[in-house]
């Protein structure tokens, strides 16, 4: 089943991956989708607040892969865009059993290289601040982590 | 007299395969860059395990290239240096691991080197950077405002809190379906247009710090808007009215950090000092404050070796040196970087 959020603003959707991480477990692989501007780094600032990262998140667009280990479990973020159809051999799938929790922007990029168990969550803008997130868990751990946050 | 020393220094963080040798931090005695732009421009992007396999490719015709342009013998060389962050995992490993295996077979300390600390030291090559001196570099990857107290010590007053300058030219170019690189093409379309579009200034706090996603994602709103609404988007005027206020929210910084320090030094650095509009915006800022401004030429601004070599001599001359257990990093902290390189 799918779960809808109404996030009104930027505060919204950085407290609802804080809500987020507070279900967290090793080797838990989140998947963001939408277009541009939605909020998807917005959301993985949030939940690296919550994991208690020290360092600033910033985009990982340019370097593909961004890696911190300050927090309660290591995050790993990453930004998939650039990767279109030349994804084989690249190691993301490694990630996905580190023991962290990944974070992938623009998953749809690789869908084949994607984990069967994991949480998606689709970002829709609606108007200059109000974005729709629609959550899909793949998998009964991440059915869990919906039921107890939304 | 001291004697000279020549550093071999070898970038492949990412798009470039490149590899020069430095005599003592300045004099650049063989450059050799292999680009990969064209392949990567077919991708939208650059695309790390070509970027990688090409630089697999090409990394030993860069090192005989830089032998042959080079009036010496490899045994002259008195270290090798490599960029080992931040950048593409697979890419920066193939330099580290041809640094390796030349400071193993020829004998020669080996000296890790970081990528932005890299693009600084691209402005020892044609003038000797004055103590202190405020430093912005801006690139694909990087706005940090820094101000370097002495070789050996440097603060960092800011750096971006979301995207990254470049990235952020190269995410709107994106939404006005230029090809990659945007920054370029950003340029080029602003220069047949006007500043028409009225923009949020990103950040208005009075700190060091950027934000250019707030920026992105008004862009991107305009431009979805504008077409749900049918209206024409002038393409020109736009990528104009993004230029002018991205790069004057960054003077804007750089002007208050050059009064609250009072630091009569500035260096510009990193792949957007290219931006001619933000060269121009900057020696006008200097002018104002009597500040001497440099700039790198443009060759030393976009990704090389020889800024490698440059940012080596201090660490050479410090015995920095690494061991073979040295490994790529995609991301480093840099007042890490700085704090254990002191």
């Amino acid at each position: 089943m799918d779960y809808k959020f109404t996030s009104k603003d930027e505060m919204d959707t950085l407290e609802l991956a804080q809500n987020i991480e507070s279900e967290k477990f090793p080797n838990m692989v989140i998947c963001l989708n939408g277009e541009l501007g939605t909020g998807k780094t917005v959301f993985a600032k949030g939940f690296a607040q919550a994991l208690g990262i020290e360092e600033t998140i910033t985009s990982p667009t340019f370097n593909i892969v961004k890696e911190y280990d300050t927090g309660e479990l290591p995050l790993y973020h990453m930004d998939v865009y650039r990767l279109e159809e030349n994804k084989d051999n690249i190691g993301i799938k490694d990630y996905f059993t580190k023991g962290g929790v990944t974070i992938i922007e623009w998953a749809d990029m690789i869908e084949d290289e994607l984990p069967e168990e994991r949480l998606d969550i689709n970002f829709r803008f609606v108007d200059e601040n109000t974005r729709i997130l629609i959550f899909k868990p793949h998998g009964k751990i991440y059915e869990d982590v919906c039921d107890s946050v939304l | 007299m001291n004697k000279d020393i020549r550093i071999l220094a070898i970038e492949t963080s990412c798009d470039e395969t490149s590899m020069a040798i430095v005599k003592n931090g300045k004099v650049v005695e063989s450059l050799t860059i292999a680009t990969q732009i064209k392949t990567h421009a077919n991708f939208g992007g650059v695309v790390p395990e070509i970027a990688s396999r090409m630089h697999t490719e090409s990394i030993t015709l860069v090192l005989e290239e830089t032998l042959k342009k080079f009036s010496g013998k490899i045994e002259d060389i008195d270290a090798i240096a490599v960029t080992y962050a931040p950048g593409l995992l697979g890419s920066l490993l193939v330099g580290i691991e041809c640094a390796k295996t030349l400071s193993l077979v020829y004998n020669k300390p080996l000296i890790a080197v970081n990528h932005t600390m890299g693009h600084i030291y691209a402005n020892n090559i044609e003038h000797d950077i004055v103590y202190p001196t405020l430093s912005l570099v801006v690139s694909g990857g990087h706005t940090d405002l820094l101000i370097l107290k002495s070789e050996q010590d440097m603060e960092i007053l800011g750096s971006t809190i979301d995207d990254s300058i470049g990235e952020v030219f190269d995410k709107v170019a994106r939404v006005l379906g230029m090809p990659y690189p945007g920054g370029p093409n950003i340029e080029r379309e602003a220069l047949k247009g006007k500043d028409t579009y009225q923009l949020p200034i990103p950040m208005k706090e009075e700190n060091f710090n950027f934000s250019f996603s707030g920026l992105k994602s008004y862009v991107i709103n305009l431009v979805h808007n504008e077409k749900q609404r049918n209206n024409e988007i002038r393409i020109s005027d736009l990528a104009n009215s993004f230029q002018t206020t991205a790069v004057d929210e960054v003077i804007r910084k750089v002007e208050l950090a050059l009064k609250k320090t009072g630091i009569k030094n500035m260096i510009l650095a990193g792949g957007v000092s290219a931006n001619k509009y933000l060269r121009e915006e900057m020696q006008k800022l200097c002018e104002k404050y009597g500040v001497t401004f440099h700039v790198p030429n443009i060759l030393y601004c976009t990704d090389n070796a020889a800024m490698i070599g440059c940012a080596a001599y201090p660490l050479y001359r410090a015995k920095k040196f690494a061991d073979f257990t040295l490994n790529a990093k995609s991301s480093e902290n840099i007042k890490k970087y700085i704090e254990e390189n002191k």
